[in-house]
């Protein structure tokens, strides 16, 4: 299945079973836990993580916490 | 009216022909709050300084230590152990007499912050932990006071400008700050020294537009700044129906500290 994460093509298997929980983990990304999902514009509520299945063209954007300044 | 001096001093965005005198004037009359004079404050105060923006603000509680100098370019080392904000304003009025400098010798909680930022027509996050950052989204989105954003870890930063009714804010992206000590901020994590300069000065460029009313402002937009990568992207983020501020049914309806993101060298320095 063929994604845009980032901004970035990225070529994921997993069609029709793919949901974010799983792409997390694929992507081992950072404190997931964490981590805002935006998913074609929109963000995504956490507990809708696990049944969002991605399908093709999708265009998924990870927004990260950042807290320093000093 | 503008001095001699003035015309001189500001000569390079006057004859920007989007600027003009009135443009300058528009910064004079321009009041700008900065809260923390660290590695963001550092350049936008000094850069709103040289601008000319007639009234600013600083807040801040702590003092000038030896580690700060790699990055926090307001101070310098005789400054170690005074006041940021004195250190800062000592630099700001010595750039530019022309500018007012108020400076909060304070941490901003719930209690202090409506009137600290009241004044002011746009307020810049410069803070260095979460419980700051969604005090200052909180209280702006409250006050209806146009802010921008600023974060930065390791080699990345990122920056958003919230404009009051039209964007959106910083809890439509992050509804709630991450617990204490979830991921580092402060003196957990390192930063490379150039890094706050090249988001606080994105920060200050918002302000001026601002005040001047030109351009297109990093609303509904998170810039991300990679500086290994050397990229800059923008992504859209629009506003959450179910933000807990902004959305339609807000659970937050006054201001709170957010006491569990704050973090040990947080609770150090209290």
């Amino acid at each position: 299945m063929n994604l845009k994460v980032n901004g970035k093509p990225a070529a994921i298997d997993g069609k029709d079973t793919l949901n974010i929980t799983k792409l997390l983990a694929e992507l081992k990304v950072e404190t997931p836990e964490y981590v805002t999902v935006e998913l074609n514009g929109e963000v995504l509520e956490r507990e809708n993580f696990e049944n969002t299945l991605l399908k093709d063209g999708d265009e998924v954007e990870f927004l990260y916490f950042m807290g320093g300044g000093s | 009216m503008f001095t001699e001096e003035q015309i001189e001093r500001y000569s390079r965005h006057i004859i920007l022909k989007e600027v003009g005198g009135k443009g300058q004037q528009k910064l004079l009359d321009g009041k700008v709050m900065i809260i923390g004079a660290g590695g963001l404050g550092s350049p936008i105060a000094l850069y709103l300084a040289a601008a000319g923006v007639g009234t600013i603000g600083i807040a801040d509680a702590d003092l000038v230590e030896l580690s700060n100098l790699q990055r926090q370019i307001a101070h310098q080392t005789k400054d170690i152990g005074e006041p940021k904000v004195l250190s800062a304003r000592a630099k700001m009025e010595a750039m530019n007499p022309d500018v007012r400098v108020n400076t909060y010798h304070a941490w901003i909680n719930a209690g202090n912050i409506r009137d600290i930022i009241d004044e002011y027509d746009f307020v810049i996050d410069g803070t260095d932990n979460f419980a700051a950052k969604f005090l200052i989204n909180d209280a702006c989105v409250l006050a209806g006071k146009p802010y921008s954003h600023g974060g930065i870890r390791h080699f990345v930063g990122q920056t958003l400008t919230f404009i009051p009714g039209q964007s959106a804010c910083y809890r439509c992206i992050f509804p709630t700050p991450p617990p204490k000590d979830a991921i580092p901020t402060c003196s957990q994590a390192g930063v490379l020294g150039v890094l706050p300069g090249v988001i606080g000065m994105l920060q200050a460029t918002e302000a001026l537009k601002y005040l001047l009313g030109m351009g297109e402002l990093l609303a509904g937009r998170l810039l991300v700044y990679d500086a290994l990568a050397m990229t800059f992207r923008t992504v859209q983020v629009r506003r959450n129906p179910h933000c807990p501020i902004c959305g339609e049914n807000p659970t937050i309806t006054k201001l709170k500290d957010e006491l569990e993101a704050l973090n040990v060298c947080d609770l150090d320095k209290k």
